[in-house]
This record gives structure tokens, C-alpha cells and sequence, in this order.
């Protein structure tokens, strides 16, 4: 009985199938406990928002769920996480073939700086396949700069180096980069922290494309951004979950007062 | 209520906000228990003083929707402070048409006035009803108090009710005797605005209830939700 | 739309204060620091230029050493200096990188790695004449290369490993982290991130390491003395088995003789060591340059 259930067909459209789940996961920096038991789902085709304050452990989840909370030193995690049901800590899984079926995008736009636009966008895909045929090379590098709304853009100079876009293009270049290896999921960490409004209203306007192909997690400081881009949203604080929700719910009447607290404002 | 917004520029904003809603809630409160008292004490100069206020009240209107506008615009308001904004647009709406009311209440005390005397006095229980459920549906709204908002609900049916037995007595009178044909819907029209001013007090409520309970509670019967 | 701004009357005292003598001196200080060696470093090139210019010709770059002095020549001792630095680049380069990116990206903070770390810090400080102590004991006697090229490039290579791992983890630490993120993020594994992302960043740094070995190796006489260079070579090294000379113990041979003519001959051989130093650094900074261009900001 809540905005979100006025939403036209919200009450028809059929309830989602979650892509991760996570039960009690927990996640150490040495004896740092950052993430203290987090049950959450993140729905296929939706995209979710994961808000907090710094050092709430919302980076920290989302790199549990690619296994790149690992590769820092003396890092590790309790608790399952759980890719289409499978066990993606399992002892059976090679984090490297994960990592290709969820991508990853930064918070700084970080394109490769000795290569091309051109062979940015192919550098997963270089890794994954031994040889590509230059047509097939071609079409990839099409196929993902245009997913990532940055083809008309940069068409004509796919030879020059990625490092000479603006931010908001490398960004976009780093976006087709992920998709060019056609993951399931991208995680997305503050995006849009290091850009302008406008190349932040591109980046989000990509987003609404984007989940009809994957599923979305995105982690952000900028809750209007987490307003208008996700599906649904969950908060966290001091590692912990403390409210998830439909995002129409959460920003107009969340049901827990430190979710209030945070979102009109109210720290401290 | 414990803690206040960390930017005290904002806080103060959404305070002033509230302050405004309260003051225009008051002086349209005012004006509904001069209208009637007018009607009753038939005093003309009163009746014109309190269509005179209705300016005031007018005024107040869009001084509390640019505060929203700009505090729309400056802080994004989200979830309580969304829902605050959201609900003092509407409501300044219905304190204005509630203003509105009472002037009606003033031009039938003022034709009722150059007339012999005709009382009623079901009008002041009527009154009595309708200024409780604006007192409540506001003081709700500032207290974030949804338990006070929903008593304000079912004192519509009581209103309603008085309306009815208002109504139906005043066409036996006016069947017996069509002498009183001119007053009797003169003071048919003032139960009627009163009706009215309820039917407002209670959306009032219901956007209080909203603001302290973030659930829309109105047309429930009409659009259900899952 | 006219804009009318009134100062505010208040008066801020932002003029120039002083005449900043600390900042002055110091910068006096450091024209001094580098005026001194430059000047003595210009001085001993042009004296040296000075006693050799008789006998810098093209006969002296290809002639055969000789006992009389005008005839002499320093061909074997370049060709020695030029096989010895490019088997020593091939023999340390490698290991110098492959040393350094264990160190630096799978070594991590073990035991291991703490000692091998302790022992290349250690080396970087050991006098060259040990090395030439240890290349006469490992590579001539043990290994049984005997006094050849092999046996020297390999002692010079152990002698500027330490150069090459340092400058290569230095380079290697400059490859921001988040760049190993973004490769690792894509599916990479960490070989396929050190060979795309982590090498060709750290490249231009690789190459001032091999730049400071080259130019170190070039000049080193002690260790190839120990390990048994000869001072009088009538023929060229056809192969990395054989005996030979280097520049260095060339002109240490002529700088010996009695006769003053010799000293001549030394001299010249100084500008030959010079100017070949420079080619070859030339080169690498070229090479480096071309790397660094392609991998800016």
C-alpha cells in the first residue's frame, strides 16, 4: 500500500528471479569485520542500488560477489554467494571465468593506457580467445561501443589511444570494454563519482538500456543517482543491510528510521 | 523526531514551511467560526471583516507553494521531507478552498442579514464537528500523528449525517410555509459549505496520515492496492 | 544587465613582501651542485680529447693492438666491449625482469621473498672486484667456461642484476592498482595482466634500468681482470666461447705501459669508450622515449 504498488502493472509484472544471492555473507580486512551477515538478493534484469555512507561495506559487497574483495592481501569472506544458485566460492570455481560472466566497472574510468579505443573495447576478449578474426574483431568492437552509446562518438578514431577521451567517453569506453566479453552481470562502483551531470545523465540513461541485457548492481554516494537509475535499493550501514527495498519505497517512505535518517539528511 | 537535518539551512526551511502551513491552518479556522458566528449573531460587519481576511489566506497559499517550489528545487527532498513537501502543496490547497467556504458562509450571513431572523440550530453543532476535525487533521500533519488523523475520519459520516437531517427538515419547513423559501436555502447553502469544509478537513487528514505513515489511505474502496 | 560592485573598503595587504633571500640561496645552491661535476666531468673530456686527437682515426677503430704504439689499434678490445654488453643485456634483462616481477607480483610478502630481497640489496653494495672473484670461481673453473666472453658476460650480469631488478620493481610499482583491477575484473589471469596491462606500462622504467646496467657493465674493468680478459688480442671473437678483450682493460693496459705514446693510445681509447657509451644509451633512450610517447598521462 505504498507508492511503489501504484506503479502502473507493478501488481501484473512477474516477480523477478534473483541472479545473486548472498546468505550471511561476511567479509574481513584481517581482523576488520567490513561486512557483519548479509542476506540480500539481486534480481535478473533489474537494477539495483546499493546506498551508504563511506565505509559501509557496499564496495566491499559488490567485490565479494566477483571475487575481487580476494585479491587484496589478508582479505577474506564468510558466509555464500550465489551466481544462478551455483557457489561461487566453491571449491570448483576459477575466479578468473567468473570474473568474465560478471564485469566489473570502477569508479575512476580506467581504460587501458598502452592501447587503442579499438583494442580496449577487445582486451577481455583477447584474453578469453586465442585469435580473432579481424571481421568478427570488428563487429565486437561495434557491437560493444554501441552498447555503451559511445559508437557515433568515437567511430572514426578507433585507433586512437582510449586515454585521450574525456571522462565521462573513457567511462563509457570502459563500460563497452565489460560488455564486450558478454557478461551476465556488471557491477558498477560509484561510476559516476569522477564526471559531469552530463556525462553522468548519459552514463544513466545507458543504465535503463543496459539492464534489458544484464543484470545491475550499482554502488553510489549520490542517492538522487540511486533514485533514478535503480529498481530496487538497499542500504547499508556499518556493514550491515538494514533496509531493502522497492527504490519507489525507500526514497518516499522507507520503514526503518536510520534509512530515514540517511536519506533526508540527518547524520550524527 | 530525534535527530535534525545535518544542513541547518534545510532544516530551518522545512521548518518555516511548517510554521506557514500552521498560522494559514489557524487564521482559515478563524474564519469558518466568524462565518458561522456571523450567521447566527447576524452580524454583517463581521461578516464583511471576515471576507476581508480571506486575502491574507489567499496570500499565505502561494507563499507556501513557492517555499515548496524552492525547496523542491535546492535540496531534493527525499522519503519524509518528500512526503512533508508533497502533502503541504495539497494542503494549502484545501486550507484555501476551506477559506473559500467560509467567505460563502459570509455572502449568505450578509443576504440572511437583510432579512427577518431565521435560526437553525443544528448549524453551531455542526460547526463545533468540522472546526475539531481541522484542528486535528493539522496538529496530525505537525506531529507526524497518524493515529489522531484517522479519529478525524469517521467524524465525516457524522457531519454528513447533519447535513441530511439539515436538509430534510428545512424542505418540510420550506413545504409548510413558502414564506421561508428564500432563507430556508440560504441556510441549506451554509450546512451545505459546511459539509463541504469537512469533506476538506478530512483530506487534510488523510494527506497526515500519509506524511507520518507513508501509506496513501485515500479511494481504498475505489482503487484497491495489492 | 549593468553591474555596480562597491570595494568593500577593506584594505588586504597581498603586495609582495620581501625578496624571499632563503628561496634565492637555495636555488643559487643548486646551479652550484650541478655547475661543479659538470664543469670538472666537461674539463676531463676535453683534456682527455686534447692528448688523443692525434690518434683518433679510423685505422685506430680497426687496427690489431701492437708493441709499437702509433701502429696500435683498439678493434678487438670494441668488438670484445660490444660482445660482452650484448650477451650481458640478453643474459640479464631477462632474468632482471623475471626477478623483479616474481619479487613484486607473486612473491608477496613471504619468507622467501624477504630473503631474496635482503641478498639483491646486498648485492647492489658488493665491491665488482668480488664478482670478478665469483665469475672466476663459478663460471671459469666450475661451470668450465674458461676465459671467455660467455664467462664475463655472465659475471657482468650479476653484477648489474641488482640494477635491473630495482629499476624494474620501481617501474612495476608506478602501474596504478587499479588498473590490475580493471584486467583482473575482465577475466584475466594474473599472467594474462602482467603480459597486457603491467609490462607494457612499465616499460619505459624496465628501459632505464637496462640503460643504467648497459653503462654500467660498459665501464667495469676489475671483474673481467679476475675472470681473466686479455690485455693482448690479435683476433676478434667469433663466438661467445672465446677469449677477448674489453675497452676498459685495453686502456688499463696502455695506461700501464712506460712509454708516453701508450698514454696517447689510452686517451683515445677513453673517446672510443665514451662515444660508444653514448651510441648505445642513445639508442635505449630513443627506444624508451618512443615507449613512454605511447603510454603518457
Amino acid at each position: 500500500m505504498t507508492l511503489a504498488t501504484l506503479a502502473p502493472g507493478a501488481a501484473r509484472a512477474a516477480e523477478p528471479r534473483p541472479k545473486f544471492v548472498t546468505h550471511q555473507l561476511e567479509a574481513w580486512f584481517g581482523t576488520n569485520r567490513v561486512l557483519k551477515g548479509i542476506d540480500m538478493a539481486i534480481a535478473e534484469h533489474q537494477v539495483t542500488a546499493i546506498i551508504g555512507p563511506s565505509g559501509c561495506g557496499k564496495s566491499t559487497y559488490i567485490r565479494c560477489l566477483n571475487r575481487m574483495h580476494e585479491m587484496v592481501p589478508s582479505a577474506r569472506i564468510a558466509g555464500r554467494v550465489e551466481l544462478d544458485g551455483q557457489d561461487v566460492y566453491g571449491a570448483d570455481i576459477d575466479p578468473v571465468l567468473l570474473r568474465r560472466k560478471v564485469g566489473m566497472v570502477f569508479q575512476k574510468p580506467n581504460p587501458f593506457p598502452t592501447m587503442s579505443i579499438r583494442d580496449n573495447v577487445l582486451a577481455g576478449m583477447r584474453l578469453s580467445r586465442r585469435k580473432l578474426a579481424k571481421s568478427e574483431a570488428e563487429g565486437i568492437v561495434e557491437t560493444a561501443l554501441r552498447g555503451a552509446a559511445l559508437w557515433e562518438e568515437v567511430k572514426d578514431a578507433l585507433k586512437k589511444p582510449g586515454m585521450d577521451l574525456s571522462g565521462g567517453q573513457q567511462q563509457r569506453l570502459c563500460i563497452a570494454r565489460s560488455i564486450a566479453v558478454e557478461p551476465d552481470v556488471l557491477l558498477m562502483d560509484e561510476p559516476c563519482s569522477a564526471l559531469d551531470p552530463i556525462a553522468t545523465a548519459r552514463i544513466e540513461d545507458l543504465l535503463h538500456e543496459l539492464k534489458k541485457r544484464y543484470t545491475i548492481a550499482i554502488v553510489t554516494h549520490n542517492m538522487q543517482q540511486a533514485a533514478r537509475v535503480s529498481d530496487r535499493t538497499a542500504f547499508f550501514l556499518s556493514g550491515e543491510l538494514v533496509e531493502m527495498a522497492a527504490t519507489n519505497t525507500i526514497f518516499t517512505s522507507p520503514s526503518d528510521q536510520r534509512t530515514e535518517d540517511y536519506i533526508t539528511g540527518k547524520f550524527g | 523526531m530525534t535527530r535534525t537535518h545535518t544542513d541547518r539551512e534545510y532544516e530551518a526551511k522545512l521548518d518555516e514551511l511548517r510554521q506557514r502551513l500552521v498560522a494559514m491552518a489557524e487564521r482559515v479556522d478563524g474564519m469558518v467560526e466568524a462565518s458561522v458566528r456571523a450567521v447566527v449573531t447576524r452580524d454583517t460587519a463581521l461578516a464583511e471583516a471576515t471576507i476581508a481576511i480571506d486575502r491574507e489566506v489567499d496570500r499565505c497559499e502561494l507563499e507556501c507553494d513557492e517555499l515548496c517550489l524552492l525547496v523542491l528545487a535546492r535540496w531534493q527532498p527525499m522519503a519524509s521531507d518528500l512526503r512533508s513537501i508533497t502533502i503541504a502543496l495539497k494542503m494549502v490547497t484545501d486550507l484555501e478552498r476551506i477559506g473559500d467556504l467560509a467567505v460563502n458562509i459570509c455572502e449568505r450571513a450578509l443576504q440572511l442579514n437583510a432579512q427577518p431572523a431565521f435560526e437553525y440550530e443544528t448549524i453551531p453543532k455542526m460547526v463545533v464537528i468540522v472546526r475539531e476535525m481541522l484542528g486535528d487533521a493539522v496538529r496530525a500533519f505537525v506531529d507526524h500523528d497518524s493515529e489522531l488523523a484517522r479519529t478525524v475520519l469517521p467524524r465525516d459520516d457524522e457531519v454528513d449525517e447533519h447535513y441530511h437531517t439539515v436538509f430534510r427538515a428545512l424542505m418540510q419547513l420550506m413545504r409548510d410555509d413558502p414564506t421561508l423559501l428564500d432563507r430556508g436555502i440560504h441556510v441549506q447553502s451554509v450546512a451545505k459549505f459546511l459539509e463541504r469544509i469537512g469533506d476538506h478537513a478530512t483530506n487534510l487528514a488523510e494527506q497526515a496520515i500519509f506524511m507520518a505513515a507513508g501509506k496513501d489511505v485515500r479511494h481504498l474502496h475505489k482503487v484497491p492496492r495489492t | 544587465m549593468s553591474v555596480d560592485l562597491q570595494p568593500s573598503g577593506r584594505a588586504h595587504d597581498i603586495r609582495r613582501r620581501g625578496n624571499n633571500l632563503g628561496e634565492r640561496a637555495f636555488i643559487a645552491l643548486s646551479v652550484v651542485a650541478i655547475a661543479v661535476p659538470l664543469l670538472i666531468l666537461g674539463g676531463l673530456v676535453v683534456n682527455t680529447l686534447g692528448d688523443a686527437i692525434g690518434r683518433l682515426d679510423w685505422d685506430f677503430i680497426t687496427s690489431y693492438p701492437s708493441r709499437r704504439a702509433s701502429a696500435a689499434g683498439i678493434l678487438p678490445a670494441l668488438i670484445g666491449s660490444l660482445w660482452l654488453i650484448g650477451l650481458t643485456a640478453v643474459i640479464a634483462l631477462p632474468l632482471g625482469v623475471g626477478a623483479a616481477l616474481w619479487l613484486e607480483e607473486y612473491g608477496g610478502k613471504s619468507r622467501l621473498a624477504g630473503f631474496i630481497e635482503v641478498n639483491i640489496a646486498n648485492l647492489a653494495g658488493v665491491p665488482s672486484i668480488i664478482y670478478g672473484l665469483l665469475g672466476l670461481g663459478l663460471f671459469v673453473r666450475f661451470l668450465g667456461l674458461g676465459r671467455s666472453v660467455l664467462a664475463g658476460a655472465l659475471t657482468l650480469s650479476l653484477l648489474v642484476m641488482p640494477i635491473v631488478i630495482i629499476a624494474t620493481r620501481e617501474a612495476l610499482r608506478t602501474v596504478p592498482g587499479h588498473l590490475r583491477e580493471a584486467a583482473a575484473a575482465l577475466g584475466a589471469t594474473r599472467w594474462q595482466v602482467i603480459r597486457q596491462v603491467i609490462l607494457p606500462m612499465s616499460l619505459p622504467g624496465i628501459m632505464t634500468g637496462a640503460i643504467l646496467s648497459i653503462s654500467r657493465a660498459i665501464g667495469e674493468t676489475a671483474p673481467l681482470i679476475v675472470v681473466g680478459a686479455l690485455t693482448y688480442v690479435t683476433f676478434l671473437p667469433a663466438g661467445p666461447g672465446d677469449p677477448f678483450t674489453a675497452l676498459p682493460i685495453q686502456i688499463y693496459n696502455w695506461v700501464s705501459r712506460p712509454q708516453e705514446a701508450f698514454l696517447v693510445n689510452a686517451a683515445a681509447g677513453i673517446m672510443v669508450l665514451l662515444v660508444t657509451m653514448l651510441v648505445l644509451n642513445s639508442v635505449a633512450v630513443l627506444l624508451r622515449n618512443r615507449l613512454q610517447r605511447r603510454t603518457r598521462r
